[in-house]
């Protein structure tokens, strides 16, 4: 076996004592020490990295859920309201009793300000409008005191949030210096405070002037839509192909073909989906641009290789003794997955669902081009049914048209968009995460 | 449940039929050779008259370089993540490092866009532009390649790390023990026993991380620009594939015209790449497994 | 093949490699090894013998602290290896197991070529100082290991490609090519078929004349067939430890006798 012509002498090795370090030792294990910091240094990274988006997400969106807004009690009396549905210009009327109102006010406060009708504009914004409609619609104030909150300009609530200062504002139409002086009086006084904004999270979004009244209440709905469309359609379709692929399914070409299909679905770039939902629903079959029905299959498309995958799971999860059982007290093969296998396995399809759900949520790619963005959706749809087909934009699409306009103002708004979609899928996550510490088996 | 099954099918079909249809007609409209290889990315404004320069390669390179970036930033990242989660972290620091990196994962690719556009993009120009802490006038503007390139390595970090995590986990114990019976140190061991037993795995990760780079859209839409060039400068804007998909899609221009059509084409290009792509890394990491088993 | 215990091999003395005294093992709550004392001879096979569970494992990887690796795996007592304690805290377990090679179980080369597998140890240890000499050494190595005949045509296929017991050789060849002073086995053979087994066992036994051997083994004809001391380890303890033709035809314990003679195991 052994080759005879091994010299069997062994070569003289250097006879070094195992208490004493080597030169070569020493340095193998410096290397060591380096790989090991090489992987402190790439988690830490990676952790900062998600810190920094953390921190700048919360410091810029945090603004967007407080407004800045004038509170002032005031009184229109009924010769005041006359006089001024007199007149020409109406709403300016209104301003003009409001703002000297607002005077008065200051003065009994003991703040003399020194503000035209054009100064109180760019500070408050057109109040008189505001105003006529309230007192139009409720006439009986007329002649009582009424407190109302008016929003205040968006470079006012810069000011506030220090988006605008003295240093870096140039006098323009929209804000000058000075008026920032009689801005520090209101505040002082407790005219000008901040609130909360509830007009973000109820309300539609504004046009493109005015990122103030920019709300998220409207693409909520629109996503909530989507989302239904989606559920809908892709939990029962999901389910259905994973039963069939997992347990009837005969092993031949055809399920092969499914088979590498929806593998290679799961990896197609998003934007390709929006791309087949422009040509296919809206080219090809005629569905109304910009509708959630529209968007809703789009994405049911994109979730379903998510949905499948992870059904056919906890199918598999499941064990062949419970099916064997079922079939030995006589079921049929149906009975024993719709009976038996299918209960078992519900908890886990439920929570690879609501993953797939939240991924769906925050996809923005494919609803560009369906035309879910920049649009102005005015008010909310009439009724359930038209939910589906009414134009209207989702969450992910509003905070793209937000962040894709030139207005400053409107980054805060996207910002605060973002909080609330990751608080959505927060708590889709979180549903998820108890689902299956819940119901969690072990075979 | 056979008509279930086959919408996966249907799926597929619908998306080579769309494109394909409204490719070729493009192509009857505009000549193929001047798009695959033209060099020039002008479209006219549809109505306004006037030809369109529609060369592809000037957006194949602005993806190609704002992938190349992101997978600089997130292989080493990500690999070294998972080599130290899987072979040096205590089970404690692994149950929190490792959630932490997939929460990366699940973070929607606008939040990763408007962050790209309002946080990085500045920061970069503050450091590296006109009046920056370097001194150096490199960048002009937020919206660059490395701009969209670092915020994507980001969003890739979790897809190197956890797949690689897995495929190391499933190197044998014994390959290990091999090693260390050898007086190998563990970084000795991870270098050259590991990561080369690990390599196809590895490979097929990074490979699907490329195809996700490739068709990531909203990063690039909101972080790189909209100006199609032909540069090596990675401080320079420059646009992608899927960018201009979206800007040639969600404009007012009419559907039968060559600068709608173009998209298309667009789509299918990105279609066939990444569709090659998930087919090469399925290839190499069976030929590898042959190899070794 | 020996099928009789080796009688003649057992004349010659031997100088002490390693001395274990009072070794204690432990795994977390569980105590692995109890009081463990044994002096391990030089140029000679030991066997660790008894049924499964028994420890013997565990003391064999005691012996290079291939343990180490194991994170609640605790050692007590004394180890020594030429006379100086191995688990020192001074000594590097690095420097240690180029000393004390180690076989193991399942035939485990990397995902190298034959030749890489072998270069792998003396290039992580600097034993070559140029690739003319490196080639020598996995050329010595492959030969002592008994399989240069069979793989020097093919050094730069993949080690995985060979048949388990080539693969077990080329895996002695690897622990070689270190220049170890000790080998040890962890159950060489128990993944091979016979006929590999019988090649594995005739390159044991000419290794003894270079190296102090200690191998694990479940077949007690193994046992008899390649070594000339045996120990006997049941339930953490050390039975008896002799010379293995006492063990096999005379022996003291009745635990022993038990298990030999197939009561126990």
């Amino acid at each position: 076996m052994t080759d005879a012509s091994v010299t069997p002498t062994a070569a003289p090795k250097p006879n070094t004592s195992l208490h004493q370090t080597d030169a070569r030792t020493r340095k193998r294990n410096a290397a060591e020490k380096r790989f090991k910091a090489y992987g402190i240094a790439a988690i830490l990274v990676g952790v900062t990295f998600l810190v920094i988006l953390a921190v700048s997400i919360i410091r810029s969106g945090l603004p967007a859920f407080t407004q800045t807004v004038i509170s002032v009690p005031f009184t229109l009396t009924q010769e005041q309201f006359d006089d001024a549905e007199s007149q020409l210009f109406k709403t300016k009327a209104y301003s003009g009793h409001f703002n000297s109102a607002l005077v008065e006010t200051l003065k009994a406060e003991g703040l003399e300000v020194s503000a035209d009708a054009k100064a109180f504009e760019r500070i408050l914004g057109k109040t008189g409008g505001t105003l006529r409609e309230f007192y139009a619609e409720n006439p009986d104030k007329l002649g009582q005191e009424v407190d109302f909150e008016l929003s205040a300009s968006s470079r006012v609530d810069g000011y506030m949030n220090g988006r605008v200062t003295r240093e870096n504002m140039e006098d323009s139409r929209f804000l000058e210096k000075a008026d920032l002086d009689t801005v520090d009086a209101l505040i002082e006084v407790g005219i000008i405070k901040e609130a909360f904004n509830w007009n973000f999270i109820t309300g539609a979004d504004s046009g493109v002037d005015n990122p103030g009244g920019a709300g998220i209440g409207a693409s909520v709905v629109g996503s909530f839509f989507m989302m239904l469309v989606v559920l809908f359609l892709s939990l029962p379709i999901g389910v259905a192909a994973s039963i069939y692929l997992e347990e009837f399914a005969p092993q031949n070409k055809f399920t092969d073909l499914i088979e590498v299909n929806i593998s290679n679905l799961a990896a197609v770039p998003s934007i390709v989906f929006g791309i087949l939902g422009l040509a296919v629903f809206i080219q090809f079959m005629h569905l109304p641009q910009s509708a959630p029905l529209v968007g809703g299959l789009v994405l049911t498309l994109m979730t379903l290789p998510t949905i499948i995958i992870s059904t056919r799971a906890s199918l598999k999860a499941v064990p062949p003794s419970i099916r064997d059982a079922a079939l030995g007290v006589g079921a049929s093969k149906m009975q024993a997955v719709f009976h038996h296998v299918l209960p078992l396995a519900m908890p886990g399809i439920l929570t690879g669902t609501i993953i797939g759900l939240a991924q769906a949520l925050g996809e923005t790619a494919p609803l560009l081009l369906i035309g879910m963005v920049g649009f102005v959706a005015r008010g909310y749809p009439d009724g359930f049914i038209a939910g589906f087909t009414e134009p209207n934009s989702a969450m992910p699409a509003q905070i793209y048209t937000w962040a894709a306009r030139a207005d400053v103002g409107f980054y805060e708004k996207a910002w605060g968009g973002i909080i609330i979609l990751l608080l959505f899928l927060l708590t889709m996550n979180i549903l998820a995460v108890i689902l299956r510490r819940r119901f969690e088996r072990r075979w | 449940m056979i008509a279930a099954a086959s919408i996966a099918i249907l799926t597929t079909i619908g998306i080579v039929l769309s494109l394909v249809f409204n490719t070729v007609e493009f192509f009857r409209l505009y000549n193929a050779w001047d798009f695959f290889f033209g060099v020039e990315w002008a479209p006219s404004f549809s109505g306004r008259g006037g030809a369109s320069e529609l060369g592809v390669l000037p957006l194949l390179w602005g993806t190609l370089y704002i992938s190349i970036v992101a997978l600089a930033v997130a292989i080493p990242i990500g690999l070294f993540s998972a080599i130290y989660l899987s072979e040096y972290a205590s089970p404690r620091v692994r149950a929190i490092a490792k959630p932490a990196l997939e929460v990366l994962a699940g973070i929607p690719t606008i939040v990763y866009g408007l962050f790209a556009l309002l946080t990085v993009g500045p920061l970069l120009v503050s450091v590296f532009g006109e009046g920056g802490y370097l001194g150096v006038d490199w960048q002009g503007g937020g919206r660059a390649v490395l701009t969209a390139g670092i915020v994507m390595g980001m969003m890739l970090i979790p897809f190197v790390s956890s797949l690689s995590d897995d495929i190391i986990n499933a190197v044998p114990q014994a390959m290990r023990d091999g090693s260390y019976g050898l007086g190998a140190t563990q970084s000795e061991t991870i270098r050259q026993v590991v990561l080369p037993a690990a390599l196809p795995g590895i490979v097929g990760a990074i490979l699907l991380a490329a195809s996700r780079a490739i068709g990531e859209t909203m990063i690039v839409v909101l972080g790189a620009g909209a100006a199609a060039r032909l540069s090596l400068n990675p401080f320079e804007a420059m646009t992608t594939v899927t960018a201009k998909i979206v800007s040639q899609l969600t404009g007012d221009s009419d559907f039968a015209s060559p600068e709608a059509l173009v998209a298309f084409a667009l789509g299918m290009t990105l279609f066939v790449l990444t569709l090659g792509l998930n087919v090469i890394a399925l290839y190499i990491v069976r030929k590898y497994r042959e190899q070794y088993d | 093949m020996y099928d009789q215990p080796n009688l003649e091999s057992t004349v010659s003395q031997n100088d002490i490699k390693i001395s274990a005294d009072k070794v204690q093992v432990y795994y977390g709550e569980n105590h692995a090894i109890k009081d463990v004392s044994v002096e391990i001879e030089d140029k000679t096979v030991t066997a660790f013998i008894g049924p499964s569970g028994c420890g013997k494992s565990t003391f064999l990887r005691t012996l290079n602290r291939m343990n180490d690796t194991i994170d609640i795996c605790r050692v007590e007592g004394n180890i020594n290896l030429d006379g100086e304690d191995i688990y020192d805290p001074k000594v590097d377990p690095v420097q240690l197991r180029a000393k004390v090679g180690m076989v193991f179980q399942k035939p485990n080369p990397f995902p190298k070529s034959i030749y890489d597998n072998i270069a792998y140890g003396p290039r992580i240890h600097g034993l070559a100082s140029s690739k003319a000499e490196l080639d020598e050494i996995v050329e010595k190595s492959l030969r002592r290991g008994a399989i240069w005949e069979e793989v020097k045509d093919r050094l730069h296929a993949p080690g995985t490609g060979l048949s388990g017991g080539q693969q077990q050789r080329l895996c002695i060849a690897r622990a070689i090519a270190t220049e170890p002073e000790v080998l040890l086995m962890d159950e060489p053979c128990s993944a091979l078929d016979p006929i590999a087994t019988a090649q594995v066992e005739e390159l044991i036994d000419e290794l003894r004349s270079r190296y102090s051997v200690v191998i694990v083994t479940h077949s007690m004809q193994q046992a008899a067939r390649v070594s000339q001391k045996t120990a006997f380890f049941h339930l953490g303890n050390l039975v008896e430890y002799d010379d293995t033709s006492k063990i096999f035809t005379n022996p003291t314990d009745e635990r022993t006798e038990s298990y030999i003679t197939g009561r126990i195991g």
